[in-house]
C-alpha cells in the first residue's frame, strides 16, 4: 500500500502575498525586529490588508543562531499582536511554519494566516552552531562542521559515479548567473564553470563555489483561502504539501539519495502534472543533483531561476523563500506549475515538498 | 584472549548514566537602531526611550518597535532618572556566580514618562522594606567609567519622596 493511498485534495490555499528582505552577509545595523518590520509591512502593503486581517502567525527561527533566548518571542514585536492573535512557532526553517499554517487553515475555522521566518547568519561560527543539531552523544562532541558533512555527501555522490565536480561547478555558475537578474541575493556573478574548477578545495571534493553563502535574511508569506484569496491576488495554489525526515544517524543513510524527499513529492503530487520551474534548496551544489532525481525532475524544468541557495542562504529562511519564489514566478506568468522545496538538518536529513499552481 | 576479560570487566561496571559534551558558542551581539540609541544613553547617564507614533506609549528599551501597533519607533524620549517600584521579589537564595550579598531586591521599576517597567536592583534598604509604590532613583557609575551597557546603573536607591498611588502604576504589573 502506498505511503500517501488516503491523499485526499486538500482545501486550496494560496501564497495572496511574498516578501523577502535584501540578502546580504551581514545586516550588522538592525535587530531581528528592525529587520523584520519592513518585510512585514511589505507582505501586508502590496495586497492592501493589515495585521487585523490575518486570522493566525506562525513564525520560524532558531535562538541559536544569535545566541538570543526567547529571540522568536521578542520577533513578534514587529507585527504587534494586539488584539491578541491566535500564535504559533517553529524551530524550522519557515517552510515548515508554512506548513503548519497550512494545517490549519485546512480545518476550516480561518481564511488567512501570516507566516515569517528570520535568519541571521553571521552572529555565530555556523560550524558550531549547526554541530549540536547533531546526535549529542557520539557525533555532535566532535562538532563535524556542516561543509565537512556534505562533503562526504558529495564523495560518496561523485564515488557512486552519479555527478563530477564539473557538474559541481556547473550548477554553481548558473545558480549565480541567474542570480544577476534577482535584486535580492547576496551573491550573483558570471564566471563559467571551467574557471570556478580552478579554485582551492575547501574541503574536497567541494571547492568554494559549491558552497552556500553566509546570509543574512528575513522573509514572509501571506496564506489564503476561502473569499479572500481571489480579493486580496490572483490566486497560486498549494495544490500539495508534505514534509518527510530520515534517521538521525548519517552511517545508516545512503547519502547519494534522498528517500524522504522522494516520499514528500510523492505525497504532494509533484508527478500529477508537468513541472515548468522548481525552486530546490540545495545549500550545496550537488544536493541538486540527489535532490533533482528525487523531485523526479527531467532537463526540461527551469531549477533555481532565482539562483537558489547558493546566491543567498539565510538559515530558516531560504526554505520558505524558495516557495515564495516559486509562487511569483506563477503570480508573474513565467510559469504554470511549479515545485518548492525546502531541506533541514545534515546531508538533507528533513525535506519538505510543496507544489503550486496558477489558475 | 585479553580483550575478552578487559570486555568483561568493562560490563561489571554497569550503565553509563552520565555523559559530559562541554559546549561554549560565542557570539556577536547586534543591538540594533532603536536599542543603540538606548545604550548610547547610558553611556551619557541617560535613559533613552522611544514612542509609538500610533498609540503613543513610551517603550524603554525600545527594541524600535511598537509591540501592540507593529509599527516602527523613530521619537526619542529621554526619561526621568527616578521612577516607581510596580512590583519586587527579595532574593534569599544564594548560588553559584552570586554578586550581590543576599538578601537583597529585584525590583520592576517604571520610570517616570514611560509605559513599560524594566528590571532594576534595590539597595540602601534594609529588605523587608522595599514596597510597591516606593519611588527610587538610578545612581550611576562614576562619569569615567560609564559604558555603553546596563552596568552603568549600579542600582536604584529610594529618594525619599511619598510611595506613588496604586491608582497610577496599576495599569503596569
Amino acid at each position: 500500500m502506498s505511503a500517501v493511498a488516503g491523499r485526499r485534495t486538500p482545501r486550496p490555499v494560496s501564497i495572496a502575498s511574498f516578501a523577502q528582505a535584501r540578502n546580504v552577509r551581514r545586516d550588522d545595523e538592525h535587530n531581528e525586529v528592525e529587520m523584520l518590520m519592513p518585510v512585514v509591512a511589505e507582505v501586508f502593503g502590496t495586497i492592501g490588508i493589515t495585521k487585523d486581517d490575518i486570522d493566525f502567525i506562525c513564525s520560524g527561527s532558531t535562538d541559536y543562531l544569535i545566541g538570543g533566548p526567547f529571540s522568536f518571542v521578542t520577533a513578534l514585536d514587529a507585527v504587534g499582536v494586539w488584539p491578541p492573535k491566535s500564535e504559533s512557532h517553529v524551530e524550522m526553517d519557515g517552510a515548515w511554519a508554512l506548513y503548519e499554517a497550512w494545517v490549519l487553515l485546512q480545518e476550516g475555522e480561518i481564511d488567512a494566516a501570516l507566516v515569517y521566518c528570520f535568519g541571521r547568519s553571521s552572529p555565530g561560527n555556523l560550524n558550531e552552531i549547526l554541530a549540536l543539531q547533531l546526535d549529542p552523544y557520539y557525533v555532535a562532541p566532535l562538532w563535524p562542521d556542516p561543509v565537512s558533512l556534505a562533503a562526504l555527501q558529495a564523495r560518496a555522490l561523485i564515488d557512486a559515479g552519479k555527478a563530477t565536480e564539473a557538474d559541481f561547478a556547473a550548477i554553481a555558475s548558473r545558480s549565480r548567473r541567474d542570480a544577476l537578474d534577482n535584486p535580492k541575493a547576496q551573491v550573483a556573478n558570471d564566471i563559467p564553470a571551467e574557471k570556478l574548477l580552478e579554485d582551492e578545495y575547501i574541503v574536497s571534493p567541494l571547492r568554494r563555489h559549491a558552497l552556500p553563502p553566509i546570509t543574512d535574511g528575513v522573509a514572509a508569506i501571506v496564506l489564503a483561502a476561502g473569499d479572500k484569496a481571489r480579493q486580496w491576488s490572483k490566486p497560486v495554489w498549494i495544490t500539495g504539501l508534505d514534509h518527510r525526515i530520515e534517521t538521525h544517524s548519517l552511517g545508516a543513510r545512503d547519502l547519494t539519495s534522498s528517500p524522504s524527499t522522494a516520499r514528500a513529492a510523492e505525497g504532494a503530487g509533484v508527478s500529477d502534472g508537468p513541472i515548468d520551474v522548481a525552486e530546490i534548496h540545495a545549500p550545496f551544489a550537488h544536493q541538486e543533483i540527489i535532490l533533482k532525481e528525487a523531485l523526479g525532475l527531467d532537463e526540461t524544468v527551469v531549477v533555481n531561476p532565482s539562483g537558489g541557495p547558493l546566491a543567498a542562504n539565510p538559515l530558516m529562511s531560504a526554505g520558505l523563500i524558495r516557495i515564495g519564489e516559486a509562487a511569483t514566478r506563477i503570480s508573474s506568468g513565467r510559469a504554470h506549475r511549479a515545485v518548492a522545496h525546502a531541506t533541514s538538518g545534515p546531508c538533507l536529513q528533513q525535506n519538505l515538498v510543496c507544489v503550486l499552481e496558477g489558475e | 584472549m585479553a580483550d575478552r576479560d578487559d570486555t568483561a570487566a568493562a560490563g561489571d561496571l554497569g550503565p553509563v548514566t552520565t555523559l559530559a559534551t562541554p559546549i561554549r558558542l560565542d557570539f556577536e551581539f547586534t543591538p540594533g537602531v532603536a536599542q543603540s540609541r538606548f545604550l548610547r544613553g547610558l553611556e551619557r547617564g541617560r535613559f533613552i526611550g522611544q514612542r509609538c507614533p500610533k498609540c503613543g506609549m513610551v517603550y524603554v528599551p525600545s527594541r524600535g518597535s511598537c509591540p501592540t501597533d507593529g509599527v516602527p519607533t523613530t521619537e526619542d524620549v529621554e526619561l526621568a532618572n527616578v521612577g516607581t517600584v510596580t512590583t519586587y521579589c527579595v532574593v534569599n537564595v544564594p548560588f553559584a556566580g552570586q554578586s550581590i550579598e543576599i538578601p537583597y531586591i529585584c525590583a520592576q521599576v517604571l520610570l517616570d514618562g514611560a509605559n513599560i517597567s524594566f528590571m532594576g536592583l534595590i539597595q540602601e534598604i534594609p529588605a523587608d522594606q522595599i514596597r510597591m509604590g516606593m519611588r527610587v532613583e538610578a545612581v550611576w557609575v562614576d562619569p569615567d567609567r560609564l559604558t555603553p551597557s546596563l552596568a552603568s546603573v549600579r542600582y536604584f536607591r529610594p529618594n525619599g519622596e511619598p510611595d506613588a498611588d496604586y491608582e497610577s502604576f496599576k495599569e503596569y504589573l
